[in-house]
């Protein structure tokens, strides 16, 4: 077949919000495999009936080297037990690889349906042709097109040669139910090895004659180096190599990672420590609050809370810093070969490695491979492509293949941060307490701002996903107010979500309290109204929202009453297009709180792998448990202070609450499961604390 | 450098390494099994146990030179002849997310198990807090261990 009557095959433009233009689309390499089909970049069948399902997403733990092949299959009618899976490079083939903004699902559900649709009916072809019967009188299933009427069958292995002959159709309608794979609990396809010890991580990859390193980096944040005494290091067993990597940090290569450690041990540098010696976490903090009065960007409005009346209510809200600290630490391996590099690295971006690792080595992207491997956790740790550019750089240096490990205190110390931020929320309220007006101000630095980007309007883009409103009040404003920190910035399971739930769910809660009604009341009351509402390119309607509430609600028994010295707390919260809702139980001990069970809602579209789904549910609220009690980054003298587990320490299984996660049933597109759950679980708990206590608290974390 | 010699999942292993090495890069870097990972570096998080002489150790921080002549098994080689019980059971209850953390999470399970064969939930909260799990998968690891124990689910 010829490649290029292939092109433009699906060249589906989907998802314009999250970005995603895919391409145009070649047969996938092994389609030059004898006997081989391959329609297009996403499947190729050999004649051993083996259905092999490209993934173009990085698999982090959030399924997606499952989830995207299911839907595939779904549509090609393939059985399942013949599905492998492979793991693409960055490639041009596939438009934008970005693994973020729980958007895997919703970005490839239209174009894996249709490449699985299109090999199909061209399967369902080659057997017509073969049998010389109508196309309309066979039936592809389970791997085999079938021809009742004869009683003949043949399966998707013999006829893929004849298949990849034909023209491949366009405009194939597709199923919108009575789905056989999607919405049924299969079994993850990576799991056998990950219980063995077989899996390949970031950190497990090695060429040969690979050597290793660590960099020193400069503890204090936009210091840079003076000068180094290497004369002890060079001494250390092992070590090869040491030299500046760019203007904040030195390298050590050695022949094992611990030897690279031993020799940074004892190398000595004295930092130029710049203009940011002295900053503190007070001194930022008291920047956000400052900035709170400058001209802000207005995300929504509604009516006009100026000429809103009635009872008067305030309060203001903060939030530290916070790090991702995926459990593998950051590792890419990079092989330096003159006109070309090749890189493996876990990474959620890449082809932002391939074009920034070009970038630095002097050489045009296509002289760049990147390989993804598995991702030991990501979070939106590896959106950056730091490893990977300074195992590039390195490997080019010393002239051979290298591995670049950082160790916890390193991840811990020159990470990339949720903004902290500073939240002033206003209301007015009527004669029966209901809200006639609602403010929010967020006052927070701006990611994709620090990161280069223009902002449209002052509007940091990631606000756009990540921060409605989404109750009906008659007068509203949403607004923002970019500030500016060295502090480096990155973007952090649910990004702002986080900061904008805590602050608004809890302030909602102030306002049920103060109109002494029941949180659950109040906030289904300001959803009663089936609303379409409008921000920025999405639509959030309150229906949804009123579900996914009144479910978590509803399953955690609201209404009933407690053991003695527990307590309730809920909240809800809309991103990246889904809805979800946590009810939490607490009690308190030694005024801390102890978090016993969560109970969560969401409502994501048409789900693809209730199993995967239950996952990221546990793993959502696990997560924000982190954020809401104890993840804090806090800087002193220009340093973060935090270095390790011991002063970073996440949820582990003695504090783990009983999670169980519900889901609406409905056949909407898919949307987001990996970050939605997260922000409506610090402000349930908050709330849950001033059932509790009857005090609420303003900031996290919480204990 | 030392002279090390290892009984690694039931091989005799000998190398030269400087004494000080923690058993984790040895394993990683020297022998190339990778199973074991690296997490923190300081004990903390579980993800680097491995079985020295049947009791779980935090590889990242033993010294090899401390266990020189023991018999030491990783997470290659803890299903000796196919999968252990808990490894079956890992699979059975899809366990893993990212999965980074599992082989020390299995590791400190079946040192559990080898000693407390039915564990309480008490007994499983006991050994499995110092493994973190960034995932979360920290309720479906109860199940796994409790099914491996075979507790009827």
């Amino acid at each position: 077949m010829s490649p290029i009557s292939r092109r433009d095959f699906l060249a589906t433009g989907v998802a314009a919000g999250a970005g995603l233009v895919v391409g145009f689309y070649l047969p996938h390499k092994n389609g030059e495999r004898s006997g081989a089909f391959s329609p297009n970049a996403y499947l190729t069948i050999t004649p051993d009936d083996q259905v092999t399902v490209v993934v173009a997403r990085s698999e982090m733990g959030q399924g997606v080297r499952t989830a995207l092949p299911m839907i595939l299959a779904e549509e090609l009618e393939a059985d399942w037990k013949k599905i492998s899976v492979e793991q693409a490079g960055a490639s041009t083939l596939f438009g934008d690889q970005t693994t973020g903004g729980s958007a895997s699902v919703r970005t490839t559900w239209d174009p894996m349906r249709k490449a699985g649709a299109a090999a199909r009916e061209m399967l369902i072809s080659a057997a017509a042709l073969e049998w010389g019967v109508g196309r309309g009188s066979c039936k592809a299933e389970n791997g085999f097109v079938t021809h009742a009427a004869s009683n003949r069958r043949l399966s998707y292995g013999q006829l893929c040669g004849r298949a990849a002959n034909l023209p491949v159709p366009t405009d194939i309608p597709l199923k919108q139910k009575d789905y056989k794979l999607v919405g049924t609990r299969m079994p993850r396809i990576d799991t056998p090895a990950k219980v063995n010890g077989q899996a390949q991580y970031g950190i497990d990859f090695r060429v040969p004659g690979m050597k290793y390193a660590v960099i020193a980096r400069c503890p204090i944040i936009g210091g840079k180096v003076s000068s180094f005494d290497d004369a002890e290091t060079k001494k250390s067993s092992g070590v090869s190599y040491v030299g500046k990597l760019g203007d904040s940090s030195v390298a050590v290569v050695a022949d094992t990672t611990w030897n690279a450690l031993e020799g940074r041990r004892v190398l000595s540098v004295t930092w130029d420590e710049g203009p940011d010696k002295d900053l503190t976490s007070a001194a930022i903090v008291s920047g956000l609050k400052q900035a709170a009065g400058n001209k802000a960007a207005i995300l929504y409005s509604t009516g006009d809370v100026g000429k809103a009346h009635g009872r008067k209510i305030s309060a203001e809200y903060q939030l530290p810093f916070m790090a991702h600290a995926p459990l593998e630490p950051g590792n890419s391996v990079a092989h330096f070969q003159g006109a070309r590099c090749e890189i493996w690295s876990p990474t959620q971006v890449p082809q932002d490695v391939r074009d920034s690792a070009a970038q630095a080595l002097g050489l045009d992207s296509d002289q760049v491979k990147v390989n993804i491997t598995l991702l030991g956790g990501g979070f939106g740790r590896r959106l950056e492509h730091d490893y990977a550019v300074e195992a590039a750089l390195l490997s080019k240096a010393i002239g051979a293949p290298v591995k670049v490990q950082w160790t916890r205190e390193d991840d811990m110390r020159n990470s990339t941060y949720r903004p902290a931020s500073y939240h002033q929320l206003s209301a007015a309220l009527d004669s029966a307490g209901w809200p006639v007006a609602f403010s929010h101000r967020i006052v927070a630095p701006s990611i994709n701002g620090q990161k280069g980007a223009q902002l449209d309007g002052g509007v940091d883009p990631d606000l756009k996903d990540e921060a409605a409103l989404v109750y009906s009040f008659p007068n509203a404003q949403l607004d923002y107010v970019v500030t500016e920190t060295p502090v480096p910035l990155g973007w952090m399971r649910s990004v702002y979500a986080l900061q904008a739930a805590f602050a608004s769910e809890s302030f909602i809660d102030e306002l049920a309290a103060a109109a002494g009604k029941d949180p659950l009341e109040y906030r289904l009351r300001l959803l009663a109204k089936d609303d379409d509402i409008k921000y920025f390119d999405a639509t959030w309607r309150t229906a949804r929202m009123r579900g996914v509430l009144q479910l978590a609600a509803d399953k955690a028994g609201w209404d009933k009453p407690l053991p003695s010295g527990q307590f309730h707390g809920l909240a809800c919260f809309g991103c990246f297009s889904t809805y979800a809702a946590n009810v939490v139980e607490i009690s308190m001990e030694n005024n801390r709180p102890r978090v016993h069970r969560v109970v969560t809602a969401v409502d994501c579209g048409q789900v693809i792998n209730p199993n995967i789904l239950e996952q990221q549910i546990h793993s959502a609220v696990i997560y924000g448990l982190t954020n809401a009690l104890r993840a804090q980054i806090t800087i002193d003298k220009g340093r973060v202070v935090q270095g390790n587990f011991d002063d970073y320490e996440p949820i582990r299984i003695n504090e783990a609450p009983n999670i169980e996660g519900y889901y609406v049933q409905n056949s909407e597109p898919p949307s987001g499961i990996g970050e939605p759950p997260v922000p409506p679980l610090a402000p349930a708990i908050g709330n849950a604390i001033y059932s509790a206590t009857k005090k609420r608290v303003r900031a996290l974390p919480f204990a | 450098m030392a002279d090390i010699t290892l009984q690694v999942n039931g091989s005799e292993r000998k190398l030269s390494v400087s004494p000080n090495t923690p058993l984790l890069w040895v394993l990683r870097d020297n022998l190339e099994l990778t199973g074991t990972k690296f997490g923190c570096g300081a004990g903390l998080c579980g993800a680097c146990t491995v079985h020295v002489d049947g009791a779980p150790l935090r590889s990242c921080s033993t010294p090899v030179s401390q266990v020189n002549g023991k018999n030491i098994v990783t997470i290659e080689g803890l299903g000796a002849n196919g999968l252990h019980a808990l490894q079956q059971a890992w699979i059975a209850e899809d366990v893993p997310q990212c999965g980074y953390c599992q082989s020390g999470q299995i590791m400190t399970a079946a040192a559990l198990l080898a000693r407390t064969p039915r564990p309480s939930d008490d007994d499983i909260t006991q050994a499995m807090t110092g493994n973190i799990c960034r995932c979360g998968t920290y309720d479906r690891i109860r199940r796994a261990i409790h099914r491996a124990a075979g507790g009827g689910q």
